[in-house]
Formats: structure tokens, sequence, C-alpha cells
């Protein structure tokens, strides 16, 4: 049996920081209520199982899997609400860009109502709008696709929660432990600021990471608004030793 | 030689919410336009023993987690990880199920080798942040003897929330692994 060799802890990821991600369990958002482990997650170092990642290939990508604006049509005709481009880049910690990973993204429509069998919101289905989509980023981590500005949702939580309009981005990075989801929130709502899930982050600054900006330089004249919206996964520590983890 | 803080931070986790199925297993909700097929569904590839991994998520009341999304990351036979990924859904009484293979050993930072294991993720509505853990398997006991990542859960009676058990029908190798969120046996996590 071929063992690949391990060359040890060094060149692993920077400790997540636990301070500036959600508590496992958040009291405003009722949910982690069941859900939160009540043991301390235990520090496991990095390994070969958390230090590789799955890779995807421009070969899983349908022609419309990043035009979110078409790619549910079911009569040819372009999904209903506020057009949309939006992109980002994808970077680690230190900085560095993150190419060919890949970006799924879902979200509800412009009525703020999902394409789910246990959806509740009397908002309007739109016949032509599917919700998700992906994308592969390129060489220098940018990603983007478009779509339409989803719309605010009441949610069973409090009496009367809603959720500012956001949409949901999945994240693999290129090891295991990158793996992310998170939210993005949209410059200027006032909505983000009375949202248990958004607040259940503890930092100000932190949730003002999740927010895009406007972005007037890269709108389509009488088509399109641009938001942009970056993201950063884990870096990795560099090493002291001329004997490197491969791919550090 | 110190390490230097990173220049930026990482962008802070959110729910994955009730709707995860809309972007990862999007053909459950009968989105057959986009994102398609479903990425990790079917067989998982890689080189070794076909087996199955199965289980089924609960929360602190034992009630049946049953919009969590699971996914799953893991050597070949060989101890190479190739690109043995995995997602599924459960379904509405909390259960998971892969079509796998069996891993072998991958070398750890401790200089020997980990007992064969796989890496699952959980996501789900009220969980803020992808919980990690790792599946074990029941007959593979001497390696798990020195199993570096078993050999740190000082609790010792908490290990055996990370063994799947094994069981044989109709020619399948069944493993069968629980994931407890909170509770008595609540699932070891780990902060990776
Ligand atoms: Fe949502």
């Amino acid at each position: 049996m071929a063992i690949q060799p391990f060359a040890g802890g060094e060149g692993g990821f920077y400790a997540r920081d636990r301070a500036w991600h959600p508590p496992v369990a958040s009291p405003a958002y009722k949910s982690t209520t069941l859900r939160a482990p009540r043991h301390a997650l235990l520090s496991l170092g990095q390994t070969r199982s958390e230090l590789t990642g799955p890779a995807f290939g421009h070969d899983i990508l349908n022609p419309l899997d990043n035009d979110l604006i078409r790619n549910f049509s079911q009569d040819g005709s372009d999904a209903i609400g506020q057009r949309l481009v939006v992109y980002g880049q994808i970077m680690d910690e230190n900085a560095r860009p993150v190419p060919n990973t890949l970006v799924e993204f879902w979200q509800a429509n412009a009525g703020g109502r999902y394409r789910h069998k246990r959806e509740g919101y009397i908002a309007a289905l739109d016949p032509n709008f599917g919700g998700c989509g992906r994308a592969i980023t390129d060489a220098d981590g940018y990603y983007h696709f478009r779509t339409i500005k989803p719309g605010a949702y009441p949610w069973p939580n409090g009496g009367n929660d809603w959720r500012p309009a956001h949409i949901h981005f999945s994240v693999f990075g290129h090891a295991f432990a990158q793996r992310l989801i998170t939210q993005m929130y949209f410059e200027g709502d006032p909505m983000i600021w009375q949202d248990p899930i958004a607040l259940s982050i503890p930092d100000r600054t932190a949730v003002e990471q999740l927010i895009a900006r406007l972005d007037r330089h890269n709108t389509t004249p009488m088509d399109t608004l641009a938001y942009r919206f970056d993201i950063v996964l884990r870096g990795r520590r560099s090493t002291f030793f001329e004997n490197r983890v491969e791919g550090n | 030689m110190l390490n230097k803080l990173p220049p930026l931070k990482e962008s802070p986790s959110q729910t994955a919410g009730p709707y995860v199925h809309i972007g990862l297993t999007p053909s459950l909700e009968r989105i057959t336009e986009a994102n398609v097929p479903d990425l990790g569904a079917g067989p998982v590839p890689g080189f070794g023993p076909r087996i199955i991994v199965a289980g089924r998520v609960f929360d602190g009341s034992a009630a049946p987690v049953s919009d969590a999304v699971v996914e799953l990351w893991q050597a070949d036979a060989d101890g190479n990880h190739g690109n043995a990924f995995g997602r599924v859904a459960c379904d509405g009484t909390g259960a998971y199920r892969f079509d796998t293979v069996k891993p072998g050993r991958v070398g750890g930072p401790d200089g020997k080798l980990m007992a064969p294991h796989l890496t699952l993720w959980i996501v789900a509505r009220g969980i803020n942040i992808g919980l990690h853990t790792r599946v074990y398997f029941e007959d593979e006991a001497e390696a798990n003897e020195t199993d570096f990542v078993l050999n740190r859960i000082m609790d010792v009676r908490r290990r055996k929330t990370l063994i799947a058990v094994r069981s044989d029908a109709d020619g399948k190798t069944v493993y069968t692994f629980d994931i407890r969120l909170q509770g008595g046996d609540e699932t070891v996590f780990f902060d990776i």
C-alpha cells in the first residue's frame, strides 16, 4: 500500500478566529438552541484530511449556471426584479487570490419567496426564477453572475422577524479546512441591523465584511446594477523550513 | 521566528438556512436547469472496497434534523486524497446515506499513520458555522487505538461517538454513524 508522506503541522491554516464568526449558539436565532453543540469544539490541528479538498473544473458548469435571470426561464422571458451583476474576488487571509474554486449561490426571488417545498411566505413565485447558480473563480480569484435583487422576507423566529435582502454563498477553496457558507447583504439596507442571523456575528466590523458595495463603475447602462462582494477564506501560515509542505 | 498576523480576516460564516437545498441539492426542489446534476450526488468515486455509510442526524431533543446537508471528504483505499467527495441532504427522518469506498490509512502529524476515517461537514438551519467531524470504523480497533485524533479526545467515553458500527446485509457492508448535535451522546466536533 502506497502511503503519502505527511510533513507535519507546518504550513497549516491559521486558527479560525471563533470570536469573529458567530458562536454556535445565539439565543436570538432560536433554531440554534437545540442544534448548537454544548461541548467545546476539539482542537484538531490539521492533517492531510483537512489540508486537501475536492477540485471542480469548468466541465461541471452548465452554460447558464451564472445567469439566474435566465437559467430557470420557462417561457424565454427574464426573471422579474431589479437586474444585478454580483461579482467579487475570493482571496485568502494572506490577500492571495483563490483561483479555480467553485462558488455556489442561492436566493429568494424579487418578492422574497424561495422556490422550496417548505417555503411558507405568501409572496408569489416567479415562474421564470429558480434561484440558484454557480461559478468557478478565474486566475485572479474573480467570480461573477447575473441575477435579480432578492426581496426581504418574514420568517418564524420572533413574532415578526424579517430577513434583510441576502444571497447565500457556498465556497470550497482548496482545502476542506477552508470550506465556508456565508451570506451576502446589500449596502445601505437598514434591515441588516435588526436581523438575528446577521447579528449572530458579534463584531459589527465582521458583519460589514458581508455587505456588498454598490459599484457604479461596473453597472451596465439601461440593464444591470453591479454589486461587489469579496470573500476571504482561511490562509496558510508560512513555514520556516526549506522542505515545505507541497502546495504551501 | 514568529508568524505574523495575516492582513485579512476570514469572511464570517452564516447559517446555510432552511432553503439550502435550492443551492446545494437543487434536484430535490425540482430545479433541473441550473446547478445540475447535483454536486457530489451518486456513488463517491474512488479506489477501494465499496461500502455504505449511513445514519441519522439528531438535535438536542433527539428530534431528527430533516433539513441538514452532509458533505463527505476522504482518502481512497491507498490513502490518497483523489476526488472522493460526496454531498447528500437528510430526508424527513434525518437520514443520510453515502455509497463510497473504505478509506486506507493516511499519515498523521505525529509521524504515524492515522486510522482509516472519513471527514464529514454538516450544515443546516440553526448551525451558524459548518460542523466538522470524523467517521472511524469499528472493525479497525487496532488502528483506532493509536490514532492521533481519537487519542486527543480526553474523555474516553466520547471517542465512541466517532466509531461507525458495521453490519453486513445483502452482500453490502454498511457502517452506521448517527450524528448528535447536542445531548448526552453529543458527537465530537472539531475546530480544525
Ligand atoms: Fe435566506
